[in-house]
């Protein structure tokens, strides 16, 4: 069906993954990402999953599916729409008929589009194909991949269910034909994940293997795509890794930079649970992982894990942290360092759980009983999740302050390539410790007077022995206080030691046209839409600047100057307009326009480049 | 007996101690820093951690590391505590509000998973610092503010709680017995794993008398009965009657009554890992059986402080990865 004469090349190409999920989706899915990086490419994935664990087969409901962005320069999103679309069956079309492009392909399991199929995913006539009105640019490939996987795997032994599991290899192989990707380096990835499964392993790679044959022997009219190496990456050493490996392993660096041993107390949530994860396989170095009764317990071991003297942290979602809030207020009013990880979800309440959304913004900011302050940062991308969880164990340890960094399912999820840190060339993190010389003198409150941080002894040093607790605290002795005066003073040094933060973060940078008349504000995992939209824009000729904002609480020094250096400012956030209100209490006088979106998915590209289009055009 | 590297005092702190005069907290925390001189851990090697309530404000006045958490919360920060410093001796202050009804969920979570931690908890059968409602521990029917018309609600037995949260130590002690309640803290301190120990402390204000059945020297001898392990279980002032297995229940009899002897009594075994007995013997109430009092279970069993960290000796025993730069190096990387 491939004519192999004709060869497209293109910058970019869109491939999507979908089928029930049990079909095996999110691992061919992630097998094709890491072929193509090794290649030389640049990716972005995005798996879109739902959150029942097998909803019932061939349904809408238990559609599965994973998304991958390839490119020959750089790649910033999982991508809009879809050029080649692999679909396991018509519940898998239905799903995403809206996510594929104008003269891209379907390639569908022909075996799995009988009328019963066909009447399950909710088709009321017997062409699905026609009913959903698909663009007759897109071009149809049906492909037996049940039928074929199964007389692939004639003689093997395995059962009915099996040899249904092994049908994602099919299309696998028959993709990497498609893509010009040899199947070795597949086989490999294949070696390590099954290497304790053997007759697994060699039914993959017969299946595999047999796909890929098959779409080099039969004929048919569409072209292969060539997506040459990327050369506008910088140079080095790389590999690909989710936002929420990458969150984790900033705090493994930073425990080891700052060399304090490594707390996470934690409760499974989704979509954060992988970080807890990620840690709980790293005795090797010594982290401690302790998965707790409930939230409350999970943030509550961590503050113990602090006052006891490790680096702590706890990773939930939006309805952890709820649970979680009590606590962080007993971190602020105690001082003490502690990382708290909301990978954000689809709210409120339960919400939509598997599907990403800003809305805890306003909840990490001021979700907290009292004059509360944390500091409040968020990730823009799977890789600089490694980033951000460092900087913000280097905050909490050097201003002895909970730190809530944000994260959301799109960025926690998703993987880019990531360059491989050195540690030895990351930044230096020393905790506020007290010194030798306070022995016996100072107290649970002692701080430096400029900075407002307190000084952090911890059990088991001599001649420090303190009383740490929630009740306020008289400003000198640390005792309990109940006075006015200095009431106010401590409410004012807390506020005053976060406050002084800015002067250690990095101003917001502005992207693309310094000199525009719109300014794009955004924040957090948007970032790769955001500059996406802009940089097409610029290639049509049109004039938008980006600040995306990364340290929300305090903000960067540098926020009202830029703010106000542009005719218009539109704030774009996928929940309904928590920065811009904050902002608005920030930078007064300005009139923030708002880009909200809360439907549990990204921003397209395309939507973002409408709105501006839209507002530059009535400049 | 070896002179003692440090006294009472030692583990005081400057803080006027505020519960209110009478109160049985007072005796409570002078047994506690007995103890504590007895055990003789540094006081900067120790910490004294609680939630919120008139018992939880003990480790303001404590000469040691204190942190006074939230409420019902205390389990859980003492639980980090101890699994990031196995090294400290961690004390946790806990109440019946506190410990029983918002902190119910970590409570039996630190039990079942055998933290090595050393559990006061004051039973006073009434919340005292929010001015006297019912608590889980209060007897049915009890006139309080929230319960003007008597609880309607059956109470926990902190005992039988433990030994359901398959608990490894349990002992009951007395405010104003100061000796007893020594030697029930310092046994806690010496056993590994979650050691409860449970108060019974009187609230002057708001309940006052809860504890009054076995409150005078007299009545405790006669009403309550000392367990200690390895001997015949006998109490009374005269020290007669003793606790036998009557079928599926405890019975009290008299020696030399119907021919029994002493070697008809049951012997105490604190360290029998089924708590069959235990629980018959947390449950005892009067006015036909006496309240048993010492420790009544002390049974040995990994601590999971103890698990955590040797799980991960044994597995960097074992990896190659020794370092953030070896992780990195172990994943699949390509130059670009």
């Amino acid at each position: 069906m491939i004519d192999t004469n004709k060869i497209e090349e293109r910058e970019h190409v869109v491939v999507k993954f979908s089928g029930d999920s049990g079909d095996g989706m999110q691992l061919t899915g992630t097998l094709f990402s890491n072929l193509s990086a090794i290649l030389g490419n640049e990716i972005s994935t995005f798996p879109d999953y739902p959150s029942e664990i097998r909803a019932p087969q061939g349904t809408l409901g238990g559609v599965s599916g994973f998304q991958v962005h390839v490119g020959s320069s750089r790649v910033y999103t999982p991508g809009d729409d879809a050029d080649v679309m692999v679909v396991m069956n018509p519940a898998a079309l239905k799903v995403n008929a809206k996510g594929i492009k104008k003269g891209g392909i379907i390639i569908f399991d022909v075996d799995s589009f009988q009328p019963s199929d066909i009447q399950k995913a909710g088709f009321t006539t017997e062409n699905p194909f026609k009913e959903l009105k698909l663009s007759e640019t897109i071009q149809l490939v049906p492909t037996p991949l049940t039928s074929m996987t199964k007389a692939s795997l004639e003689g093997f032994g395995l059962d009915f269910k099996a040899v249904l599991r092994s049908k994602n290899m099919f299309a696998l192989g028959l993709i990497c034909f498609l893509f010009d990707r040899s199947v070795d380096q597949a086989i490999h990835f294949l070696e390590e994940k099954f290497k304790k499964k053997e007759t697994i392993l060699k039914a993959n790679v017969k299946v595999l293997v047999d796909g890929y044959n098959y779409a080099q022997n039969i004929d048919a009219s569409i072209a292969k795509f060539q997506v040459k190496k990327s050369h506008s990456i910088e140079k080095g050493k790389y590999t690909i890794i989710s936002g929420n490996k990458s969150a984790a392993w900033g705090l493994i660096a930073a425990s080891q930079k700052s060399e304090l041993p490594l707390f996470l107390g934690s409760y499974p949530i989704t979509p954060a649970t992988d970080i807890l994860h990620e840690l709980a396989l790293r005795k090797d170095l010594g982290v401690i992982t302790l998965q707790a009764e409930d939230e409350i317990a999970g943030v509550c071991t961590a503050i113990g894990a602090s006052f006891a003297g490790n680096l702590a942290a706890t990773c939930t979602s939006g309805p952890g942290l709820a649970l979680k809030s009590e606590a962080i207020g007993l971190a602020v009013m105690a001082e003490l360092p502690l990382v708290v990880i909301d990978v954000m979800r689809s709210g409120p309440s339960t919400g939509m759980p598997t599907k990403t959304e800003q809305t805890d913004l306003l909840q990490a900011l001021y979700g907290r009983n009292g004059e509360s302050p944390a500091v409040v940062m968020a990730a823009s991308t799977p890789d600089n999740c490694f980033q951000y969880a460092y900087m913000a164990c280097k905050i909490a340890l050097e201003h002895m302050t909970p730190v809530i960094l944000l994260s959301d399912a799109f960025i926690g999820n998703g993987s880019s390539l990531w360059k491989l840190p050195k540690l030895a060339e990351l930044p230096e993190i020393k905790p506020n410790y007290v010194k030798p010389e306070m022995k016996g003198e100072a107290k649970v409150t002692t701080r430096d007077e400029i900075s407002k941080v307190r000084y952090w002894s911890v059990p088991g040093m001599e001649g420090f022995a303190h009383r740490n607790g929630g009740l306020e605290k008289e400003y000198v002795k640390g005792g309990i206080a109940t006075d006015p005066k200095n009431h106010q003073k401590m409410v004012d040094a807390r506020q005053a030691k976060v406050n002084n933060i800015a002067n250690y973060i990095p101003d917001v940078k502005v992207e693309g046209a310094v000199d525009a008349d719109l300014l794009v504000i955004g924040w957090g995992g948007t970032h790769g839409h955001l500059i996406s939209a802009i940089n097409s824009l610029k290639k049509e000729g049109k004039k938008v600047a980006l600040a995306h904002f990364n340290y929300i609480n305090p903000l960067p020094k540098n926020t009202e100057e830029v703010i106000r250096k542009y005719k218009k400012v539109i704030v774009c956030e996928l929940n309904n307009g928590q920065f811009a209100s904050f902002l608005r209490s920030k930078v007064t006088g300005v009139d923030f326009e708002q880009y909200s979106k809360v439907e549990g998915q990204p921003f397209t590209v395309l939507e973002l480049k409408e709105r501006f289009n839209k507002i530059l055009e009535a400049l | 007996m070896a002179e003692l590297k440090y006294v009472a005092k030692d583990f005081k702190s400057d803080q006027y101690v505020r519960w209110c005069p009478g109160c049985g907290d007072h005796g409570a925390i002078n047994s506690l820093q007995k103890a504590m001189a007895e055990v003789g851990v540094a006081p900067d090697k120790t910490a004294v951690i609680s939630g919120i309530g008139c018992s939880s404000r003990l480790p303001y006045y404590m000469g040691t590391y204190g942190f006074h958490t939230i409420h019902g919360r205390g389990a859980a920060v003492a639980t980090g505590v101890k699994v990031a410093n196995p090294d400290l001796t961690v004390w946790q202050i806990t109440g019946d509000g506190d410990c029983l009804a918002i902190g119910g969920n970590h409570f039996i979570h630190s039990v079942r998973r055998n933290i090595d931690l050393n559990v006061l908890l004051f039973n006073n059968e009434i919340y005292g610092l929010t001015k006297g409602q019912y608590s889980p521990t209060t007897v049915k029917g009890f006139v309080t503010k929230s319960s003007p018309f008597g609880t309607v609600e059956r109470p926990f037995r902190p005992g039988e709680l433990t030994l359901g949260a398959r608990g490894t130590f349990f002992a009951r002690c007395l405010d104003v017995d100061i000796k007893n309640s020594v030697d029930a803290m310092v046994a806690a301190a010496k056993h590994k794993g979650t050691s409860v120990v449970e108060v019974l402390v009187n609230c002057v204000i708001f309940n006052d008398g809860a504890h009054d059945w076995i409150a005078s020297k007299e009545n405790r001898l006669e009403r309550t009965i000392l367990l200690k392990h390895g001997e015949p279980m006998l109490f009374g002032k005269d020290n007669d009657k003793g606790l036998v297995l009557d079928g599926f229940t405890l019975k009290t009899i008299k020696l030399g009554e119907n021919g029994i002897t002493e070697k008809d009594i049951l012997v105490h075994d604190a360290a029998c890992k089924d708590y069959t007995l235990h629980n018959l013997l947390v449950n005892m109430e009067g006015p036909d059986m006496p309240i048993a009092m010492g420790v009544i279970r002390c049974v040995d069993e990994e601590t999971y402080d103890d698990a955590v960290h040797n799980q991960i000796e044994q597995i960097q025993a074992k990896r190659k990865i020794k370092t953030f730069d070896e992780l990195l190096s172990s994943c699949e990387t390509w130059e670009m």
